[in-house]
C-alpha cells in the first residue's frame, strides 16, 4: 500500500488539460466520501439492529417479564405490567411488524431504556461516549508522538541500528494483544515501580496507563509505517533534488520530506481504527475505565439488550466517523487524491 | 545477500517456535502428569520447580498442565477458524472472478457490509446470543476472515483468467478444472498461505481477549485470557504464574507473525 500512495506525482505533469476547477473536483470528493461513509453508517445500523432484535426475541425465558422485572423491580412484577410492556415494545406482533417499529424507533435514534437500571440508553451513551474519546485521542497522541520521530528517524538512515532496533521492538509489541501489554504495564509500572494508578478514573493521571497501553500497541506498526515511508522519500530523486538545489537538512525534510511521508501514515491510520476500537473494549475493562467498551461487555454480561444495542451502535458509527475523518485528512495532505478521484 | 538470508531466519524461526508450541501443547499433558482440573489447596502459587516445572496457581492446579491444555484449545480453534475462512472465502472469490459482473458485485457488497463492523464487535454481539459458548468465536472469525481471502482470490484470478496463457490452455481445450489446477493455484497458494497465518493469529487473540473480558471460555476451562484475568491479583506475590500465559501467547503470536511477514516479504 505505501508504495503505490509513494510514487512520484511526475504522471501528473503530462496529464491532459483539466477542464473543471479544482475546487469543484474538490466539493465532489468530499461529496463522494460522506456519500460512501453514509452508506457504511446506514450498513452498521442495519446489522447492530438486526442483531439486536434477534437477540431479544431469541433469549431464553419470557422477554416481556424480563424487561418488566427490570424496569419496576422484582417484587413489582404483575402480569399486567408485563402485558403493558409486551403492548409497548410490540412483543405481541407477528416478527415482520416487530421489525419494522424496531427499526423505525432505530432510525429515530430512539434507543429505549436500558431493561437493567431503567435509565434512558442515549443518556447513559453520552456519559461514556465522553471518556472513550478521551481514551481514544490520548492513545493517538502517544501512538503519533513515539512513532512518527522514531519512524522518520529510522527511514531516514535505512539498515542502520535505529531501523534494526525498532524493526525488533515493533514485532515483539505487535505479538503483544493490548490487554497482555497492559497487564505487563500494570506489574511494571504500578505495582513494581509504583509510578502510575493502575486503574480507575477518579485517580489523578489514571488516562496514563490505558493511554499509553493503547498508544504503544499502535505505535508498534504505524512506525513501522512511518519507516517505509520515510525511507522511500529520501530515495526519491525530488528529495535529491531539492538537497541538491542546496536546501539544507531540515528544510528538506520539513518541506519536501514530511508531507509525503505523512500520506501513507494518514492512510495506515484507516486501518489502525479497527485496533483502537477492538482495544477500547479490552483496555476500558483492565483498567475500569467507564466507557462505552466497558459498558458493551457488562450490558452483555446482564443481557440488556437495548444497552448491547446502543453501545454496539454508537461504537460501530465512531469506527466509521473516524474512517470519515482518515479519507478527508488524506484528501486534504494529498493534491494527487483530488485530482485522480476527480479526473475519473 | 545479507538480506535474503535475514528473510529466511524470520521465516525459520516463526515455523521453529510454532513446532515447539505445538510440540508443548502435544506433550505438556503428559509432561505433568496431572489433570488440568486437579486442585492442591495446600499447595498454592507455588514457584517452578522440580516437582511442578512451571509452578501452581491459585487454587494450587499445576500450570503446566493447563497451560498446555490452553494451547491445545488455541492452536485447535486456530485451525478451525482459518479452514472455515479460507475454503468459503477462496471459492467465492473463485467464483466471482469466473463470472465476474453482478456476482462479483454481489458478494463484493456483502463483503464491504461485513467489514462495516470491527471484528471484536461482531464477534461480541453474537456472544451475546450465547455467553460462554464456543460458536460464536467460530461463526464471527470466520464472518469476518473470509473476505480477506475472497479480495485477493478474486484480484489475483481474475488477472491470471484474463492473461494470455489461459486463453491458450482454452483454446487448446483444457477445462476449468486444468486452468485452476496449473494456472491459478500456483499463483494463488503462497498469497493464500500468508493471510492464513495471518488469520490464525487473529483467531489466538480474539480467543484469548474474549477469554479475558469474560466472554469467552468460561472459568474451570483452561484458556489462556481467562488464565491472566484469574491470575492478575495475584501478579504482586507470584509474579512467575502470570508471566507464563503471556509468555505463551506472545510467543504464539509471534511465531504466526513472524510467519505472514517472511512469506509476505517473500511474495511481494
Amino acid at each position: 500500500m505505501s508504495e503505490s500512495m509513494n510514487e512520484p506525482s511526475l504522471p501528473l505533469a503530462a496529464s491532459p488539460v483539466q477542464h473543471t476547477p479544482l475546487r469543484w473536483r474538490t466539493t465532489s470528493l468530499v461529496g463522494r466520501i460522506l456519500l460512501q461513509r453514509g452508506l457504511q453508517a446506514l450498513v452498521v445500523a442495519a446489522l447492530v439492529g438486526t442483531l439486536s432484535f434477534l437477540m431479544m426475541r431469541m433469549l431464553p425465558g419470557d422477554t416481556a417479564f424480563r424487561v418488566a422485572a427490570a424496569r419496576y423491580g422484582f417484587d413489582m412484577v404483575s402480569a399486567a405490567a408485563a402485558e403493558a410492556v409486551r403492548a409497548e415494545l410490540g412483543l405481541a406482533l407477528p416478527w415482520t411488524d416487530a421489525l419494522l417499529r424496531w427499526w423505525h424507533h432505530l432510525l429515530q435514534f430512539d434507543l429505549g431504556l436500558s431493561s437493567v437500571t431503567g435509565a434512558p440508553v442515549i443518556d447513559e451513551i453520552v456519559h461514556q461516549l465522553g471518556h472513550t474519546l478521551r481514551l481514544a485521542v490520548a492513545a493517538l497522541a502517544v501512538s503519533c508522538a513515539i512513532a512518527v520521530p522514531l519512524g522518520f528517524a529510522a527511514g531516514l538512515r535505512a539498515g542502520g541500528a535505529l531501523d534494526r532496533g525498532t524493526l525488533v521492538a515493533s514485532v515483539l509489541l505487535r505479538a503483544m494483544p493490548p490487554f497482555v501489554l497492559g497487564i505487563v504495564l500494570v506489574t511494571v509500572l504500578a505495582i513494581e515501580w509504583n509510578l502510575m494508578p493502575a486503574g480507575g478514573h477518579h485517580v489523578h493521571g489514571a488516562l496514563l496507563m490505558p493511554a499509553l497501553t493503547l498508544g504503544l500497541g499502535l505505535a508498534a506498526t504505524s512506525m513501522r509505517v512511518a519507516r517505509n515511508a520515510m525511507a522511500s522519500v529520501a530515495e526519491a530523486p525530488y528529495f535529491a533534488f531539492a538537497r541538491v538545489k542546496g536546501l539544507t537538512d531540515g528544510q528538506a525534510l520539513l518541506r519536501h520530506g514530511v508531507r509525503n511521508a505523512a500520506i501513507p501514515l494518514v492512510a495506515y491510520l484507516g486501518v489502525q481504527l479497527v485496533y483502537l476500537v477492538e482495544g477500547v473494549v479490552v483496555i476500558e475493562t483492565l483498567f475500569a475505565w467507564p466507557g462505552i467498551g466497558h459498558a458493551l461487555v457488562h450490558a452483555i454480561f446482564g443481557r440488556d439488550v437495548p444497552m448491547i444495542q446502543g453501545t454496539a451502535l454508537v461504537m460501530g458509527l465512531m469506527f466509521v466517523a473516524l474512517n470519515t475523518l482518515v479519507d478527508l485528512a488524506c484528501a486534504w495532505i494529498d493534491p494527487r487524491v483530488r485530482l485522480a478521484r476527480g479526473r475519473r | 545477500m545479507n538480506r535474503r538470508f535475514f528473510q529466511f531466519d524470520r521465516h525459520g524461526l516463526g515455523l521453529a517456535l510454532l513446532l515447539l508450541i505445538a510440540l508443548f501443547a502435544l506433550a505438556g499433558p503428559w509432561l505433568a502428569g496431572r489433570a488440568p482440573f486437579e486442585q492442591d489447596l495446600y499447595g498454592v502459587l507455588q514457584a517452578p520447580g522440580l516437582h511442578e516445572p512451571l509452578g501452581t496457581d491459585h487454587l494450587g492446579r499445576s500450570m503446566l498442565a493447563r497451560l498446555a491444555d490452553a494451547t491445545r484449545l488455541s492452536l485447535g480453534l486456530a485451525l478451525i477458524s482459518v479452514l472455515t475462512a479460507a475454503i468459503p472465502g477462496t471459492l467465492l472469490g473463485l467464483l466471482a472472478a469466473w463470472r465476474g459482473g453482478w456476482t462479483a458485485r454481489l458478494i463484493g457488497t456483502v463483503a464491504d457490509s461485513v467489514l462495516a463492523l470491527p471484528g471484536l464487535l461482531l464477534v461480541l454481539l453474537l456472544s451475546a446470543f450465547a455467553p460462554g459458548a464456543f460458536w460464536p468465536l467460530y461463526v464471527g472469525l470466520s464472518l469476518v476472515l473470509w473476505v480477506e481471502y475472497f479480495r485477493v482470490t478474486q484480484a489475483t484470478a481474475s488477472v491470471v483468467f484474463a492473461s494470455g496463457h489461459v486463453e491458450a490452455a482454452r483454446l487448446l481445450g483444457f477445462g476449468p478444472g486444468y486452468v485452476l489446477w496449473r494456472h491459478v493455484l500456483p499463483e494463488l497458494l503462497p498469497l493464500l498461505a500468508t493471510l492464513m497465518s495471518f488469520g490464525a493469529s487473529a483467531a489466538v487473540l480474539a480467543l484469548a481477549a474474549m477469554g479475558f473480558v469474560g466472554l469467552g471460555a468460561q472459568p474451570p476451562a483452561a484458556e489462556l485470557g481467562l488464565m491472566m484475568t484469574e491470575l492478575l491479583p495475584y501478579a504482586a506475590e507470584a509474579p512467575w504464574i502470570i508471566a507464563s500465559p503471556i509468555v505463551v501467547l506472545t510467543l504464539a503470536t509471534l511465531a504466526l507473525v513472524l510467519l505472514s511477514d517472511a512469506m509476505q516479504r517473500r511474495h511481494a
